[in-house]
């Protein structure tokens, strides 16, 4: 017999073992892919979605929840029914779209759960919570909406909807992911990072045909969600509301701001839209539909529509000519029609008068002295200088620049200087009388409703503002509002230059706009007409109440509406009323807004 | 008294020894392949797979316990009537047997199945040892080497009718034992050439690759030894043969119908189809894979439990080891086979006669066939072929049928001194 051959059999079976070995190391030490592998098939990552923040009003009046919304889910294989037409009937549900549904859930997966009915109402919810038990595969799911119980401010609010890809990119944490709700306007596009919470994680292990297999090592891994945080805005919803009321059928804004905080008490895009038509499944099929609305219901018009301020602007100009020393309240200049059309007043006017009185050549001849200070020769080069140094005082007003609202997509304005009719004209070849226009406000000159409305808080607060913002708390601490929003800022004339200004201001109520004064309350106000080349003059007034101590500075933009002292005077009067006083004295006053027929 | 404690100590303590750690070992992954932390039962619950293996290892002590007190002569005398016996029995299965996945190869009494190709195994050992016990059997004869392969291709061909091609492949490992009783090497290095080209033409893409390899190979051969004409002629001849061969095997390869076609190629690359013919062997891979160097903890196994991995708890049980005790535990147990085979080898050698040796051999033939090509296959070594690991696997007719096949040896070693003194 051969001895060799049992040595040559133990040497096989060592050589096996050392390949299996070897194998195994290799798969099992050396390639981490196979772990992977394992866990992408048994480990489900399933994400917690946390409650979004919700935002109050300034008295703690609710303006945005989570409503929740039942889905009643389905899991094919362990669900029966005996009595199909009681099921139908309870359930409030068709036969054959019972038969459909489940159909449906078939096809999908006999062991995952599919919805059955979706969006079950509270009501409905109650009803069949006792009876789910008698059905084994049946079982509720919840989700959250967003949703408005006064369907007001709805701009200001703004919306969420799913995470666009572009958004998702700029994400360079990798915190949301595809499908993900985010703030897309208003508040809750720009306190996403607060309304939004933290998401959590579990992980949990499924079988081969993705059946729920508990928790993977007991949970050690899982992240509990963090609920967002509730947010009080600025707003004061009865306010908000009464101006939504006032301009419904109009368009234009209104924005109220207290001026010695720069929060913004009401702020009313008009047309507007009930913000539930944008909450959870219904976005996909009303967003279009607005987008293509005509009346643009989308358009934040507060913060992003620009007219020429008008004779408003002419308060700036004074102010400007005083702190620079080239009008005392004692300068004179003749209401010269020739210059510019006027309407009648007692002529000539001091810097008073011309405020009261509005009067055009006044400021014409004025802002001539502003600009021309013959600093040069050449009257092209020293109306240059002299612009750019007027634009220079004119944007510390929060003019010409976006005021860093906390909202997205604030138009600035536009403040004309040197470098715009350069671009029009060419170097030297525009001079005073070239951009007259813009001393009473017209011409080249753009302004936001919202930077008007912090213009009269200005003229309240002599000389001061906060950048106007909507948000007083963040989870219950004023402290977390951005910094900007706590900072004052100068607009570097001195304060006893408004003492004049807001005399001719309370003044000026009696002849351009006598339907806004209210008997105990003193109103400083001033009346505008934006021209508007397309058809009837817009009709503006900005205004502070009260005079003495001001607690609510506004501006009021109606569209079309002609004179300023007409519909915008009239509306912002109300909404001064509504505010100081809480009620309404003047129901005729009321009814001619609200009846809105204002051109005649 | 003193002659049961001689007994006792005659016994190879080390080999049971072994097989009861692998018993246990394969009991408690039984347990943690069925195992459901949501639904939590004892192991020792009879409506799970590991009560089940329970009653089974019981039984199989009991198999044991008769085994051993048995007269050690009766399985000499028996063995050809055992072997008539089974050869019936096989015969008869694919009429009476109970058809699962297309397959007649379980017998159905009450509550129990048993797969009788299992002992028939152990059955064709004995015959194997009886047949060849002869000192004129002589294996380097033609005659002889036909009459050992008739004894070994009987039970195939009958198994071939069932059909069972994986169980009917194990009774090619008798080749084994017939390597150690003298059988010409030459069978061997061709039997392994044929292998090694059919694997590698079907394995490489581009037959001119291999084509090349062989003509440098034959060359080499050519210039290395003497250049006489005859053999320059014989190298070149076996070279076109070779090549001619493994074309041939890709043409008839690519005239099988599809699923057989997959499961050849698959074979090769499991990524080529991951979700079907592939799955088996991807799934395996990825539990074991996933075990890292320690593993992931008993019971802490995600893929095979939750069903990712087929037959999870009969063929495939390795995957739960290699997942739950990684790389670790995977050399633990394949030390500990390969312990037993070479323990086996051991005791095979230290036979005073030929029948016991043989049937020593026949044992390791069986066992060294199971263990490599289950393990190879759940590892995507070899193709998936349905046998169980020996000992580990849950079931029956496996775990009694590889006892029955150990202990009648361990009771044939243990009387070897009685044994020499009957055949002289």
């Amino acid at each position: 017999m051969n001895n060799s051959r049992p040595a040559i059999l133990i040497s096989i079976i060592v050589l096996i073992a050392i390949v299996l070995l070897t194998k195994l190391f290799m798969i099992q030490v050396a390639d981490d892919s196979f772990l992977k592998r394992a866990e992408r098939n048994a480990i489900q990552r399933v994400v917690d979605h946390p409650y979004r923040g919700l935002v109050y009003d300034r008295n703690d009046k609710l303006l945005v929840y989570n409503n929740p919304v039942f889905d009643l889910m389905v899991i094919p294989k362990e669900f029966t029914v005996k009595d199909t037409a009681r099921f139908c009937d309870l359930f409030n549900i068709e036969k054959e779209e019972l038969i459909i549904r489940y159909q449906a859930a078939r096809k999908y997966s006999w062991v995952k759960p599919s919805p059955m009915v979706k969006a079950i109402s509270n009501e409905d919810f109650a009803r069949i919570q006792d009876y789910l038990i008698d059905y084994p595969g049946l079982f509720v799911m919840t989700r959250s909406v967003r949703a408005y119980p006064q369907a007001s401010a709805a701009n200001a609010l703004g919306y969420i909807g799913e995470i666009s890809g572009a958004q998702l990119e700029k994400d360079t944490v990798k915190y949301y992911r595809q499908g993900d709700y985010v703030g897309l306007a208003g508040m809750e596009g720009f306190y996403e990072h607060y309304l939004r919470g933290r998401k959590g994680v579990k992980y949990k292990m499924v079988n081969v045909r993705g059946v729920d297999k508990g928790s993977f090592k007991g949970g050690e891994y899982d992240t509990m969600s963090m609920a967002g945080k509730n947010i009080v805005s600025t707003i004061d919803l009865d306010l908000q509301l009464y101006g939504e009321k006032l301009m419904s059928g109009k368009r234009g804004s209104v924005v109220a701001i207290e001026p010695s905080t720069g929060e913004v008490l009401a702020m009313i895009s008009a047309p507007s839209y009930d913000p539930n038509q944008l909450a959870g499944s219904r976005f996909g099929k009303n967003y279009g539909l607005l987008t293509m609305d005509e009346t643009k219901p989308l358009f934040n018009r507060p913060i992003m529509a620009m007219y020429p301020p008008g004779s408003i602007f002419k308060v700036v100009q004074s102010l400007i000519g005083l702190q620079e020393g080239i009008f005392t309240p004692n300068t004179t200049f003749p209401c010269n029609q020739a210059l510019v059309k006027c309407h009648p007043h007692p002529s000539p006017a001091n810097l008073f008068g011309a405020i009261k009185y509005s009067c055009n050549p006044y400021y014409h001849q004025g802002y001539r002295k502003l600009i021309n200070r013959e600093v040069s020769s050449n009257t092209f080069i020293d109306t240059r200088i002299g612009l750019d140094q007027w634009r220079e005082s004119v944007m510390k007003f929060g003019l010409g620049s976006p005021l860093g609202i906390d909202m997205r997509n604030e138009k600035g304005g536009q403040i004309p200087g040197s470098a715009l009719y350069n671009k029009i004209y060419g170097e030297n070849r525009w001079k005073y009388s070239t951009i007259y226009s813009l001393s009473i406000g017209q011409g080249e000159m753009l302004v936001t409703p919202l930077q008007m409305a912090n213009l009269a808080a200005i003229f309240a607060n002599k000389g001061w503002y906060y950048p106007p913002h909507l948000v007083r708390s963040i989870d219950g601490s004023s402290e977390n509002i951005p910094e900007k929003f706590r900072t004052k800022v100068s607009v570097g004339v001195d304060a006893h230059h408004f003492d004049m200004v807001q005399e001719a201001m309370a003044e000026a109520l009696s002849g351009t706009a006598n339907r806004a004064i209210i008997k105990d309350i003193v109103i400083a106000g001033k009346t505008g007409t934006a021209q508007n080349p397309g058809g009837a003059d817009h009709s503006v007034f900005v205004a502070f109440a009260p005079k003495d101590n001001p607690k609510i500075a506004i501006a009021v933009y109606v569209e079309n509406s002609g004179f300023g002292g007409r519909a915008a005077a009239s509306t912002a009067s109300l909404m001064i009323e509504q505010y100081l006083r809480g009620d309404i004295t003047r129901p005729a006053l009321e009814e001619y807004v609200l009846a809105g027929k204002f051109l005649y | 008294m003193r002659q049961d404690d001689l007994y006792i100590s005659r016994i190879d303590w080390i080999t049971i020894l072994i097989y009861s750690i692998l018993v246990i070992i394969g009991w408690f992954n039984i347990y943690a392949a069925v195992y459901d932390e949501q639904a939590a039962k004892s192991i020792f619950d009879f409506s799970i797979n590991s009560g089940k293996q329970l009653v089974w290892i019981g039984t199989a002590i009991l198999l044991i316990t008769v085994i051993m007190v048995a007269d050690y002569r009766l399985f000499d005398n028996l063995s050809l009537i055992l072997y008539g016996f089974f050869l019936l029995i096989l015969l008869l299965t694919p009429f009476i047997g109970k058809e699962i996945n297309g397959q007649r190869a379980w017998f159905e009494i009450g509550a129990f199945r048993l797969q009788p190709a299992e002992f028939a195994k152990f059955a064709t050992a004995l015959a194997l040892a009886k047949f060849m016990e002869a000192p004129t059997f002589d294996l380097s004869k033609g005659k002889y080497q036909l009459r050992a392969l008739a004894i070994i291709g009987l039970p195939i061909a009958l198994i071939m009718l069932q059909p069972d091609t994986g169980t009917a492949m194990v009774y090619s490992a008798f080749g084994i034992m017939l390597f150690r009783e003298g059988m010409p090497q030459r069978y061997y290095v061709f039997a392994i050439g044929f292998v090694a080209i059919s694997l590698l033409s079907l394995g490489i893409e581009n037959n001119l690759y291999l084509a090349a390899a062989v003509m440098a190979l034959m060359v080499l051969l050519i210039l290395a030894g003497k250049k006489t004409w005859q053999r320059i002629v014989t190298f070149a001849v076996m070279g076109l043969v070779i090549i001619a061969y493994s074309y041939s095997l890709d043409y008839v390869v690519s005239k099988l119908p599809d699923h057989q076609q997959n499961r050849i190629m698959v074979l090769f690359n499991p990524d080529l189809d991951p979700l079907g013919v592939g799955w088996n062997v991807t799934q395996s891979k990825i539990a074991i894979g996933s075990g890292g160097f320690m593993g992931k903890g008993y019971l802490e196994g995600t893929q095979t439990k939750f069903d990712f991995v087929p037959e999870q708890h009969t063929d495939f049980i390795f995957c739960t080891l290699g997942e739950e005790f990684g790389w670790i535990g995977s050399l633990i147990v394949i030390i500990l086979f390969g312990a037993l085979l070479v323990r086996l080898i051991y005791l095979s050698e230290r036979q005073k006669t030929r029948f016991s040796r043989i049937y020593g051999y026949c044992v390791v033939s069986i066992l060294l066939f199971h263990f490599t090509i289950n393990i190879a296959m759940t590892i995507g070594l070899f193709p998936v072929v349905g046998i169980p690991l020996p000992f580990f696997s849950y079931g029956g007719s496996s775990l009694w049928s590889f006892t029955i096949l150990l202990f009648i040896f361990i009771k044939l070693d243990s009387h070897r001194i009685q044994l020499l003194g009957r055949n002289g």
